[in-house]
């Protein structure tokens, strides 16, 4: 049953994408470019705050980023 | 839905998509950054340096590496209610590769993590792919890790620890000046989750016992979060972040973020603020003092992180781009100052320093004050892309 459901959210989503137009085309995403809209412009310094709050808090993941686990105690 | 099942539909939508929609994308920018950061708080102080350089080879692949180290000093509320004061230093090593095949990115990374009594080795593996005119970016990751666990003091300590992640991210184009970030992760563990360090509390005749706590032996946590970023004129930018989480060992969490970033290009510098909030409810195993010589149930911890709390931080940042316009080799390069003060407000922990069962404080056991402390956080650091 399961199986059967995925399988239909994953034809819904394939025909939806068949339908979809990009409604921003690329000549209009000047601003998006712009490094100030990047979601985490500095790895380092944000792969940093992410570790203090992992170790100090009990929620962990779902940050963004690559990587994963810090492995401290 | 659980979560574990929407991933296997992202991995279904990237991996029999591939070629339908795919468009050209492009490999991370070079860069080498150097940061010192340091953490003072509750008695504890962290600090180091972080060292991370990306390189890319013939526009096909991309190679990182980063160095860090945390030097640690601590007198926390821990070691000041029944322990020792320590000093140590952690240290960890990362390397990734990142693989531009025709139109997606292929990401494999190692990390290693040691410490005197702690050892820890992750390998990621992750996917990313544009869909839909490049309006649409999927990502998968699944990361394996496995630690070693010891305790100094107790040489007949040896545990382990397995870890698996599984990450499914999306970025969607919403309007010329608004992008949105979708990321969820089902995390698993398995093995020896406590730390050796810390102790339940047991008041026994009148007076208090630490002994050691026993937590399950595995723990299954979801999380889930949204980000939207919103271009502003003069090239400002707000941004917000919302994220829930939840887990077997019923700790319910949620945190919200917003942020400001404001550049003055005639200088050229860029100032950014930051607000965050977060709270939680306590693990179904948390105690905050056991009365009696037998816990109510089979597990039982004290650890502040297990009981129910609040956080709350505001943070500051100056950027200033002192080669906007490059030099050299140079594509640009800046010097970064970031201040961080955390507020954390617990409502189950207290401080049972101020005990007077033996402790000699002025509180009777288990109505002493609920522990707060605040932290403050820097971080300074240099960026240069090439």
């Amino acid at each position: 049953m399961n199986f059967i459901k995925l399988l239909t959210i994953f034809a819904m989503i394939n025909l939806a994408g068949c339908a979809i137009k990009p409604w921003v085309k690329p000549y209009e995403r000047s601003y998006l470019a712009d490094p100030v809209m990047s979601f985490d412009p500095d790895p380092v310094s944000s792969s940093y705050m992410h570790h203090v709050y992992q170790a100090r808090e009990g929620a962990k993941g779902a940050e963004g980023g690559g990587g994963g686990g810090c492995g401290c105690n | 839905m659980l979560i574990s099942n929407w991933i296997k539909i992202g991995l279904l939508v990237v991996t029999a998509s591939l070629h339908l929609f795919a468009n050209a994308t492009v490999l991370p920018e070079e860069r080498a950054d150097v940061l010192y950061h340091e953490y003072d708080g509750d008695g504890i102080k962290i600090s180091g340096p972080s060292v991370l350089v990306r390189k890319n080879f013939l526009d096909k692949i991309s190679v990182s590496a980063n160095h860090y180290v945390d030097t640690i000093t601590s007198a926390s509320i821990d070691v000041r209610s029944f322990g020792s004061p320590y000093e140590e230093e952690r240290t960890q090593q990362s390397i990734g590769v990142d693989l531009l095949n025709e139109k997606s990115i292929i990401s494999f990374s190692y990390t290693n993590s040691s410490e005197n009594d702690y050892e820890a080795n992750t390998y990621y593996f992750g996917i990313s792919q544009d869909f839909f005119g490049s309006m649409t970016n999927v990502s998968l990751g699944f990361a394996i890790g496995d630690d070693e666990i010891r305790a100094t003091g107790n040489e007949e300590l040896a545990e382990k620890m397995d870890r698996q992640n599984y990450r499914l991210s999306i970025s969607q184009i919403l309007t010329k000046k608004l992008i949105m970030g979708i990321n969820i992760e089902t995390v698993t563990e398995e093995g020896y989750l406590q730390n050796p360090y810390r102790k339940s509390r047991f008041i026994v005749g009148g007076s208090t016992q630490f002994r050691d706590e026993v937590y399950p032996r595995t723990k299954t946590s979801d999380a889930v979060s949204i980000r939207l970023k919103y271009h502003l004129p003069y090239r400002a930018a707000v941004h917000t972040e919302f994220r829930y989480y939840s887990d077997s060992w019923d700790i319910d969490a949620r945190n919200i973020e917003f942020g400001y970033t404001h550049p003055l290009e005639e200088y050229p510098l860029s100032f950014e603020v930051k607000y965050r909030f977060y709270s939680q409810n306590e693990a179904e195993f948390f105690y905050d003092s056991i009365i009696g010589d037998q816990s109510p149930t089979e597990f039982h911890g004290r650890d502040k992180e297990l009981s129910e709390y609040e956080s709350t931080t505001y943070g500051v940042g100056v950027r200033w781009d002192f080669l906007p316009d490059g030099w050299g080799f140079l594509e640009r390069a800046s010097v970064s100052l970031n201040y961080d003060l955390i507020e954390f407000t617990y409502e189950s922990f207290r401080d049972a320093t101020q005990s007077d069962a033996g402790d000699g404080g002025d509180y009777v056991v288990g109505k002493e004050p609920f522990f707060e402390f605040d932290a403050n956080v820097i971080r300074f650091f240099f960026t240069a892309v090439y």
